[in-house]
Formats: C-alpha cells, sequence, structure tokens
C-alpha cells in the first residue's frame, strides 16, 4: 500500500490540480473549454469524460509502451485516444443522449485535446501503469476543476442559472437586472480563464 | 526483439488497426438499439413541442405521443394520401429528410383536446448549417397552431436562440395566406421591422442571416404542401382517409 501512494506517485495526482494545472500552467487543451462552458452541466460531463479517457488511455499505452515502435508511437497513441473517445461518444448516446446532442462535435475534438497526446507522450511512455493512471485522473481533474470554475461563472451571469435551475431571483430582473448575453459568447471564456489564472499565480506567489 | 525493424512495425500496426476495428464495430452493434430509441424519443418531443405541448420528462413522452398523434402519413405533393399510417411512428416517422420528393412527403394527424391538427416537417439551411422543424397547422389549413425549430450549428446567443420557446411561439395565430392567394406569405423578417403582423414573425436580433435561413425553411417547407393545404382550404371537409382518420 505504500507504494501504491508513494511520494511520486502521490505528486504524479496532485500536481496536475493545482502548480502544474493542465489547463492554468500549461494552457492546454484551451479550445474545448472555450466551447463547452458557456454551462455547467457540459462542462462537467467533459471534464469527466477526459479524466476517464486521459486515465485509461495513460493506462494502456502504459502497458503497451515497452512493446510500441519507437516510429509510429504517435499513431498508436491516437488510435488508442480515438478508439476510447469513439467508445464514449456511443455510450453517452446510448445512455445520455441529452448530453451528448449538447456535446456533439467536442465529443470528437477529445481527441485532438491537447492534454491527452501531451500526458500520453510525457509521461505514459516512461512510466508504469499505475502512476499513469493517476496522473491522468489528476490531468483530467485538474482540467475538468478549471472548466467547472468557468462554466459556473458563464452560466451564472450569462442566464441567470446553475444546472439549468434559476438563481437570480426575479425581483432582481424586476429591478432591471440583465443577463450578460456577452457571457454565453466563447471569447468571454478565455477572458474568465485570464482570471483564473491571474488569481492561481497571485495565490501561489504568495504561498512561496 | 527489435522493436525498430520494419515488419515489427507494420505487423504491430496491423494487428492494433484489427483489434480496435472489431472492438468498435462490437460496442456500436451493442449499443445500437438504444441509440436508436433514443433518437425516436427525441424525434416525438420535437414533434409534441411543434403542438405546444413543451418540457415532458423522457418517460412521459412516447405515452403523449401516442396519444396525441392519431396518424403519420405519406402524401403526395397534390395531397392524396398513399399511406395513413395507423402505426404512429412506422410510416412518415421514419422517413429520412433527403429521401422527401412529391410523392413522399411527411405528415403528421394531431389530434389536440378534440381539434385536428397538421404537423408537417420542415428542413432548410441557416448561417452555418443545417435547419429543421415542425410546423403544426390548425385543422382549416390557415393559421398557424404551433412550431419547433433546430438548428446543427447556429451561434450560441444568436442565431442558436431559434431554439427557444420565446421565439417558436411568436409563431402561433399567424396566417398562411394573404388572402386569395396561393403563395405561402408566412415569413420571419429581420428583428423589429414587423409591418404586417398577419403573415410576418419578429426574427432574432443580431442573427439576420439565421432569420433569413428560418424564413426561407418556413416558406419553401409550406409551399411544398400546397396541395395538401388547398384540399383543407378550399372548405370541403378533406381527402377521405384523413377524414375517416378525424372521425374516428
Amino acid at each position: 500500500m505504500s507504494k501504491l501512494f508513494s511520494p511520486e506517485n502521490k505528486a504524479a495526482f496532485t500536481n496536475p490540480l493545482n502548480l502544474d494545472n493542465p489547463v492554468v500552467v500549461q494552457v492546454l487543451g484551451i479550445c474545448s473549454a472555450l466551447a463547452v462552458t458557456s454551462q455547467l452541466e457540459p462542462a462537467i460531463v467533459m471534464g469527466l469524460s477526459v479524466t476517464a479517457i486521459t486515465a485509461f488511455a495513460n493506462v494502456i499505452i502504459s502497458l503497451i509502451r515497452k512493446t510500441i515502435p519507437n516510429r509510429i508511437r504517435i499513431i498508436v497513441q491516437l488510435v488508442v485516444v480515438a478508439a476510447l473517445v469513439t467508445i464514449v461518444s456511443e455510450i453517452l448516446k446510448a445512455f445520455a443522449y441529452d448530453v451528448s446532442v449538447q456535446l456533439s462535435v467536442y465529443v470528437g475534438l477529445i481527441i485532438t485535446n491537447c492534454i491527452l497526446m501531451g500526458r500520453l507522450e510525457a509521461f505514459a511512455m516512461q512510466n508504469g501503469p499505475w502512476a499513469s493512471f493517476l496522473d491522468g485522473i489528476g490531468n483530467g481533474l485538474g482540467y475538468a476543476v478549471i472548466l467547472v470554475v468557468v462554466g459556473f461563472v458563464r452560466e451564472l451571469l450569462g442566464s441567470g442559472s446553475v444546472l439549468g435551475i434559476q438563481i437570480v431571483p426575479d425581483a432582481l430582473y424586476d429591478l432591471g437586472y440583465m443577463n450578460n448575453g456577452m457571457m454565453t459568447m466563447p471569447a468571454m471564456s478565455l477572458i474568465i480563464c485570464g482570471c483564473v489564472i491571474w488569481a492561481h499565480r497571485a495565490y501561489n506567489d504568495r504561498k512561496k | 526483439m527489435n522493436t525498430n525493424s520494419n515488419s515489427y512495425t507494420i505487423i504491430y500496426a496491423s494487428v492494433m488497426v484489427i483489434i480496435v476495428a472489431f472492438l468498435l464495430a462490437f460496442v456500436s452493434s451493442t449499443l445500437k438499439p438504444l441509440q436508436d430509441a433514443n433518437v425516436a424519443i427525441d424525434k416525438k418531443s420535437q414533434i409534441l413541442a411543434s403542438l405546444n405541448i413543451r418540457g415532458l420528462e423522457k418517460s412521459e413522452i412516447e405515452p403523449k405521443y401516442d396519444a396525441v398523434i392519431v396518424g403519420d402519413q405519406i402524401i403526395k405533393a397534390d395531397g392524396t394520401v398513399v399511406n395513413d399510417g395507423a402505426a404512429k411512428d412506422e410510416a412518415a416517422f421514419v422517413v429520412d429528410s433527403k429521401d422527401i420528393n412529391e410523392n413522399n412527403m411527411p405528415l403528421y394527424v394531431a389530434n389536440v383536446d378534440g381539434a385536428t391538427k397538421y404537423v408537417i416537417p420542415v428542413t432548410g439551411r441557416g448561417l452555418w448549417g443545417g435547419l429543421w422543424g415542425y410546423i403544426a397547422l390548425n385543422e382549416d389549413c390557415k393559421t398557424v397552431f404551433g412550431a419547433y425549430m433546430s438548428h446543427a450549428s447556429e451561434t450560441a446567443g444568436l442565431g442558436a436562440l431559434l431554439v427557444e420557446p420565446w421565439f417558436q411561439e411568436r409563431f402561433l395565430g399567424k396566417k398562411l395566406f394573404k388572402d386569395g392567394s396561393n403563395d405561402v406569405a408566412l415569413t420571419v423578417v429581420k428583428a423589429g421591422a414587423v409591418k404586417e403582423a398577419d403573415f410576418e414573425v419578429d426574427g432574432i436580433t443580431g442573427a439576420t442571416l439565421t432569420t433569413n435561413g428560418v424564413a426561407a425553411m418556413v416558406k419553401d417547407g409550406l409551399q411544398k404542401y400546397i396541395g395538401f393545404i388547398n384540399t383543407k382550404t378550399a372548405g370541403t371537409c378533406c381527402n377521405e382517409q384523413a377524414c375517416e382518420k378525424t372521425e374516428e
């Protein structure tokens, strides 16, 4: 048990959540952060899908890393990721049809999410399955956290609701409050991401 | 083993592709029935939305559809019924929009609170991608009872607002024709530019091109059914089969 949660393995899991966050530090996976965060629900589903796919792709690549011919390693990684994404997309269509309609093309775009290829190439090709699994979960969650923060802010300010439930009371609308239509546009997600990066840096600088 | 030799690389790639292909084919064929059922339920909820029945839970959709829709028919452009679709979701319901032609036009007959309504499926093009919708007409086919539409990839926050009920409800009660004319006059105009409120639906602010697409979709879509519509507006009850249907 102590070996399973050695300091290195713990670091593989916790680093991406904060100091080495894929979105706000490595600035990976921004395109999908723009696309699916206008509401909280698709942001959560996207975050969980990416977490699952990163984790399993990491494990699979880590298991076969010694057999992969070096010259086609990127292709092998892509095939593994593409197969997993297709399976997740089929499962969503069968069991969560509304969500899959909402995510539409972005599920397919998980394949091109830089976090996946980045982790496979940088971590899973050198490390064992268990460490790779933790690394995948950590990076997926690190990505999901940012998506949820951005999605929460955008849905609250853009539609006055959270998870589709109205939060801003009608009385406030009667007083002249209006939803900020800008928040539903993809560009605002970049600006919120910028604010998150700012807060994140300021917090970590202070800790040092 | 030398994992860098050519033969190893080729064999590795081939085996990998075969394994993945089998895996995907297996997953796809296992989940297909569930997915088809979801698509069918989604389509039924869209048809119901055009009849102003919205916000149902997933489990309520099928019973409600069975209760409200009394027939899905295949008709010809002149209004004659080819298949009266008593099964409710086996005739018009399974027509793919690209297979629609003048001898194969889907039409849904609904009974809402005792009144007969006709639901006409329409398709068109928006700014970025396809549009589709259902327009429900009152029994005399002169006025709109309700409308539902959706889109593939219109701009979020602008063109994509056409899925919102407040926009679709602007179609309610609009007239299809000007007096004595046989051309569909119902249209959607630029936001705030409504002159003849009888036929013109107010568009979406900042989404003029999507709005134009919706206008063309509604106009052309209904014009295709003009033969059928004329059999209703002419005053005589209707063609015989549809007549029996409503009497049942």
